[in-house]
């Protein structure tokens, strides 16, 4: 679960991470009502949850109200890489001489949380890492211990901080650690953290990426979930409890388990067609669970022809077809599904689907190669 | 021959009461296991009925060790339980603990992973199907009749997708020496890499199949460790060609995050490294075939 940058600063804040955090707004009369309070010169900066608003036009500085209202006007309703801007934050404007790059993340391959630090602060961190990974200096955090002086040391003279600046910036990353373990973050950055011509440091923007496996402990950041980036189809698969990403493609598809499900996808792409969706129903889903899910795929005009895929094993082939028989009762449509179930109780849902309009696929390659040719005959590009 | 269990393992269960864990210790036991224990706290004692009477159950794991030497784990307990009951199993002297629960967070991974490999104790997931020795044990939730014993050795990231490519593989009957199921978590016991190693130093395993899938970097550092330590052949596939970047494909490990983990990059490194890579589960099986000489 990513945060919002203004989310992420408040949360340095709560953590004693300097940061000069302003106000959001919705509107542009919020804008210049904030702006009124801040002082401006201010910055107006596109509230979204993706990188790159720089460029996109989002992040722009005002020098009266009236201005910050005007940037506002053009900044909301922004597209900036499908995220469409519906909030702003306006924050007070800084002289900044220096901007370095700090950041915490979980190294998956190493199992251990990883501190990266560059000099190189306000760029695309991963470009630099393209261009100039000597720029970037890393430690790993053995949780046995956690993070240690010496580490904090080798981060600061790695990076070429001037010494006046170690004291500030060792408190800064412990901090940052801190922030880190407490949110249960797999992301933590502060890109850029800098230095103002009066010699403040200060966390400028920050990006916090919550697990969302941990959101049973992480309570108010749990409550301020933003999933306004949802489509409708996502949100009500989530609400049914489906894992289910929305795509371009025209065959919906569903399956029992995450590779299978991704496998399937290929398998489609590979013949040929697109897919609409990634669905998992999960292990052992009931009937109903299997309604809900097609009705959520049947919900979308684009799709053509639908693949489910099952493979029992905790999940039923007879409680699979049963939801199946029910959405087939209760949703008018004439989109064709191709139906191969195999493993546990396939033998009784062949039994319970005899009498249903299926097409079926002994192989998983079989069944999504009828399944791209029923869509094609029914006009998918 | 096989990899971390066989039919002289000796498994205990964390987690037998509740739903999942009744319902698939009956399979275990059904498939020819040797379930030694239950745990769960405050149910010691207790008689269980169905297919896991006479199993005794036990408070803690300690107990249950010192009484019946058990030396496998299979944790089945909820999500915010996980990490202490797998510290619990490593404390006690289990030496291979299977994790098979979904939804843990990470931060208790890296805490308990790096905790209990120090130690050199296996452990298997979290978010994983476990692992079968067909005709030996079956410690997790793999079906059991879609297996049977014979030369390959199958490592997946996945649950449903493995049981496709050994239900296709049994079907053309080429067995299995084991299959383990290392699971969907970014942050796991056990990788690819240490399951290669075994399946290489394991006689009985003539051929090893290996089920990536995007998010991370395993699938790379598989493929460089197979090009310099493994000599048998490894036919791979990997999952998630039509993946968007950016979106959790149901796994909480299955990202493509920073332009990192596609599925392209993956495949690459594998063939690079001479392994075989099927363009559909179905192939897999038939490439198998081949190189058996079936």
């Amino acid at each position: 679960m990513d945060l919002f940058e203004y989310q992420a600063k408040r949360l340095f804040g709560a953590h004693g991470i300097p940061v000069k955090l302003g106000e959001v707004a919705r509107t542009p009369d919020e804008a210049r009502a904030a702006a009124e309070r801040i002082g401006c010169p201010v910055v107006v900066k596109a509230q979204v949850l993706t990188g790159g608003r720089g460029k996109a036009g989002g992040v722009k500085l005002a020098a009266t109200p009236d201005d910050a209202a005007e940037k506002a006007r053009t900044i909301l309703g922004l597209d900036i890489k499908g995220h469409t801007v519906k909030l702003v934050l306006v924050d007070p404007a800084v002289d900044i001489a220096t901007e370095i790059y700090v950041a915490i993340t979980l190294d998956r391959a190493a199992r251990r949380a990883l501190i990266m630090a560059s000099a190189e602060g306000g760029m695309d961190i991963e470009q630099v890492a393209v261009e100039k990974p000597e720029a970037i200096v890393r430690v790993h955090i053995d949780p046995a211990v956690g993070l240690q002086p010496y580490q904090l040391r080798q981060l600061a003279f790695g990076i070429g901080l001037p010494a006046p600046h170690h004291a500030a910036f060792a408190d800064l990353v412990t901090r940052l650690h801190n922030v880190f373990e407490a949110a249960d973050a797999t992301l933590a950055e502060v890109n850029p953290l800098i230095l103002t011509t009066a010699g403040e440091m200060l966390a400028l923007d920050g990006k916090v990426t919550v697990d969302a496996s941990a959101l049973y402990r992480q309570g108010a950041l749990a409550a301020d979930r933003y999933d306004g980036d949802l489509t409708d189809a996502e949100r009500a698969a989530r609400d049914a409890g489906l894992n289910y990403v929305d795509l371009d493609g025209s065959i919906g598809c569903l399956v029992n388990g995450a590779g299978l499900a991704m496998a399937s996808m290929d398998v489609i792409k590979l013949f040929g067609g697109e897919p609409a969706n990634f669905l998992d129903i999960g292990g052992g889903a009931q009937a109903d669970k299997v309604e809900k899910a097609l009705r959520i795929i049947l919900a979308d005009a684009r799709v053509k022809a639908v693949l489910i895929n099952i493979f029992g094993g905790i999940t039923r082939g007879d409680e699979v077809a049963r939801g199946i028989v029910a959405a087939l009762g209760n949703i008018a449509t004439d989109v064709p599904f191709v139906v191969r179930i195999v493993g546990t109780n396939a033998e009784a849902a062949q039994t319970i689907l005899a009498d249903a309009k299926l097409h079926s696929g002994a192989t998983l390659a079989e069944a999504a190669q009828k399944a791209v040719q029923l869509a094609a005959e029914r006009g998918a590009a | 021959m096989s990899i971390y269990v066989d039919a002289s393992s000796r498994v205990l269960v964390q987690g037998i009461t509740g739903r999942e864990g009744a319902f698939h210790t009956g399979h275990m036991v059904k498939s020819g296991t040797n379930v030694v224990a239950g745990v769960t706290p405050g149910k010691g004692g207790q008689a269980l009925e169905g297919d896991l009477a006479g199993v005794p159950m036990f408070n803690t794991v300690r107990d249950a060790v010192k009484a019946t030497g058990a030396d496998v784990s299979c944790i089945f307990v909820p999500a915010k339980f996980a990490a202490d009951a797998v510290l619990e199993a490593a404390d006690a002297g289990i030496a291979v603990i299977v994790t098979i629960t979904e939804g843990v967070p990470v931060h208790d991974m890296i805490r308990v992973t790096n905790s209990v490999r120090s130690r050199g104790i296996t452990m298997i997931g979290p978010n994983c199907p476990g692992m079968i020795t067909p005709g030996g044990a079956k410690v997790g939730i793999i079906p059991a009749n879609i297996c049977t014993p014979g030369p390959v050795g199958v490592v997946s990231r996945s649950g449903t997708l493995t049981y496709e490519v050994l239900h296709a593989l049994t079907s053309r009957g080429i067995g299995q020496t084991t299959a383990v199921g290392i699971g969907g978590d970014p942050v796991q016991g056990t990788k690819f890499v240490d399951v290669l190693a075994r399946f290489q130093a394991d006689p009985a395993t003539e051929l090893i199949v290996m089920i990536g899938e995007i998010g991370g970097t395993d699938e790379e550092a598989a493929a460089a460790f197979v090009a310099a330590n493994v000599t048998k052949p490894v036919v791979g596939f990997i999952a998630g060609q039509t993946a968007p970047p950016g979106k959790t494909m149901g796994h909480a490990g299955a990202i493509i995050s920073g332009g990192k983990g596609t599925a392209a990059e993956k495949i690459r490194a594998l063939q690079a490294a001479g392994i075989a890579v099927a363009r559909h589960p179905d192939e897999i099986a038939e490439i198998v075939a081949g190189q058996l000489g079936r």
